[in-house]
């Protein structure tokens, strides 16, 4: 298969979640990713469409982890355009076997980790104003989604099928507790500098004890209310309320 | 032009909001642009930047629907900039809008949800025709309309009645607002450690916590500390693993001891 292809794939992969749906969620979006391939592969119309058909099946993983499996893929399709026998479901049972297995370590990596650091920073930036913040985060996210998409496409078209049992299970466990570890990290960096309290009279004295030491409190008081499946939003909107009538009562200055 | 432009932005990020790729729908770039294109640039980046540190921990995962930030941030802006015209001081405008993008986000949870009921028919049809191309297209703007049309509704909406709904709010409440936007990102910060929070990464929540009041540290230079925490303690783990497994009578015993 031309590179140019397997860049075709890659770019058109990007718009995986484009038809997402409750019934196969993203089989729409695996099938419009894998087209520069599947065209190139099978000439003939008739092949085309049972190919077209056979990537409509249900699938539905992280939009990034996805990128290996397309790989994996390419190289298994390629294999049987030129004759192997590899029949519909062992590539279904591929993809069925991977989506699974990899989600549970693109959402903590790139929703609870990358995403966080990249976006605090900006966000930091963008308060004090600076329209530098915006820039970073979304050239610094799509650098590394955009190399991180493309590597592990052409890892997975290179290595095959051999791929699945090098991503063994501990070597993904391992990458998942690492980035959880950086992510808790970030999160009391964001709970210190970035809950604001100001408790009228007594805050400079709380500061000396030590900093933060309510937002500290607050935090872990909504972990264990959002644990138990309350709503995040509603308890937003009381604490919007709180903290109306607090400013109201005098306890709390801006 | 003006129009055009915002209109733009919103059709943009409501595609965006479905594909989580370029992460143009997340508040710091969307209400940013929103920002920049009516020429109020430095309140786009403060309801941007406020916005963004409440939605961090916001996601889909799995079929699980995650409040929308797309159209809680093209919303939220787009009254600021109504607002920002009336008598009432920006910062207060500001944190209304912060406040009004919670109940935005579950307005467009809800739209999606119709969308993607709706886009079971799309992928019927792309099995029936083999035309995947030309409805994928489709589904992708289906989620940009989605957000596309609120807008519209909004913008035919005069700043005049925007204002005089604004300045009938009485100024503790604006006060009231302007602390809990500087509050309510606790939320988001609970969300995530309730995704990552275990006995293995705890300790590095109470490593972060204490070493953030360090104010000379800038965010990323803390963020270098932390991944040398992080690899550190990674090789460490590695190396005692393949300890216990050696032939190495005496060592095991040494190890036992320390």
């Amino acid at each position: 298969m031309k590179k140019s292809t397997r860049l075709k794939v890659c770019l058109n992969h990007q718009y995986l979640q484009g038809s997402w749906n409750f019934e196969c969620m993203q089989n729409g979006g695996w099938c419009y990713g894998l087209l520069p391939a599947l065209k190139e592969l099978y000439p003939n119309k008739e092949d085309y469409d049972l190919a077209v058909e056979r990537h409509l099946k249900f699938y539905n993983t992280h939009p990034y982890v996805s990128a290996p499996i397309v790989g994996i893929v390419l190289a298994m399709e390629e294999e049987k355009a030129k004759g192997a026998d590899i029949s519909n479901t062992s590539i279904q049972d591929v993809k069925i076997g991977l989506m699974g297995s990899l989600a549970g370590v693109g959402d903590p990596v790139f929703w609870f980790t990358m995403r966080p650091i990249l976006a605090a920073v900006g966000a930091s930036l963008a308060l004090s104003q600076n329209i530098l913040g915006p820039i970073f985060f979304f050239v610094a996210w799509n650098v590394l989604r955009f190399g991180f998409l493309w590597i592990t496409q052409e890892l997975g078209y290179k290595k095959g099928t051999k791929l699945i049992t090098d991503l063994s299970d501990t070597f993904l466990k391992n990458v998942t507790l690492a980035a959880s570890m950086l992510g808790m990290f970030v999160v009391g960096i964001l709970v210190q500098r970035f809950v604001q309290i100001n408790v009228v009279n007594i805050q400079s004295d709380l500061d000396m004890v030590l900093p933060g030491v309510l937002s500290l409190c607050l935090f872990f008081g909504c972990t264990k209310i959002l644990k138990k499946g309350f709503s995040p939003v509603l308890l937003i909107v009381i604490l919007f309320i709180l903290c109306i009538i607090l400013e109201m009562a005098g306890i709390l200055v801006i | 032009m003006q129009t055009i432009l915002v209109l733009l932005v919103a059709f943009v990020a409501g595609i965006e909001g479905i594909l989580d790729e370029f992460e143009f729908h997340q508040p710091i770039v969307a209400c940013t642009l929103i920002g920049l294109v009516t020429n109020h640039l430095a309140e786009g980046l403060l309801l941007g930047g406020s916005l963004q540190l409440i939605a961090l921990g916001w996601a889909n995962i799995g079929a699980a629907v995650a409040p929308d930030v797309c159209l809680a941030s093209v919303i939220s802006s787009i009254l600021m900039i109504h607002g920002l015209e009336s008598a009432i001081e920006a910062r207060y405008v500001i944190a209304f809008s912060i406040a009004l993008a919670i109940p935005l986000s579950l307005v467009g949870l809800s739209l999606t949800k119709v969308c993607r009921n709706l886009a079971i028919q799309l992928v019927h049809k792309m099995d029936e025709t083999k035309k995947v191309s030309y409805y994928q297209w489709i589904g992708i703007c289906m989620q940009g309309i989605r957000v596309l049309i609120p807008t519209v509704v909004l913008l035919l909406i005069p700043s005049s009645v925007i204002c005089s709904i604004l300045e009938m709010i009485p100024v503790s409440i604006y006060k009231g607002l302007l602390i809990g936007s500087g509050v309510v990102c606790v939320v988001g910060f609970a969300i995530v450690a309730n995704v990552l929070g275990s006995k293995f990464t705890y300790p590095f929540f109470m490593i972060g916590f204490g070493l953030a009041c360090m104010t000379s540290l800038s965010l990323l230079s803390l963020c270098f500390i932390g991944g040398g925490l992080v690899w550190l303690y990674m090789l460490l783990n590695a190396k005692e693993k393949s300890n216990k497994t050696s032939d190495d009578p005496l060592g095991d015993i040494l190890n036992d001891y320390e």
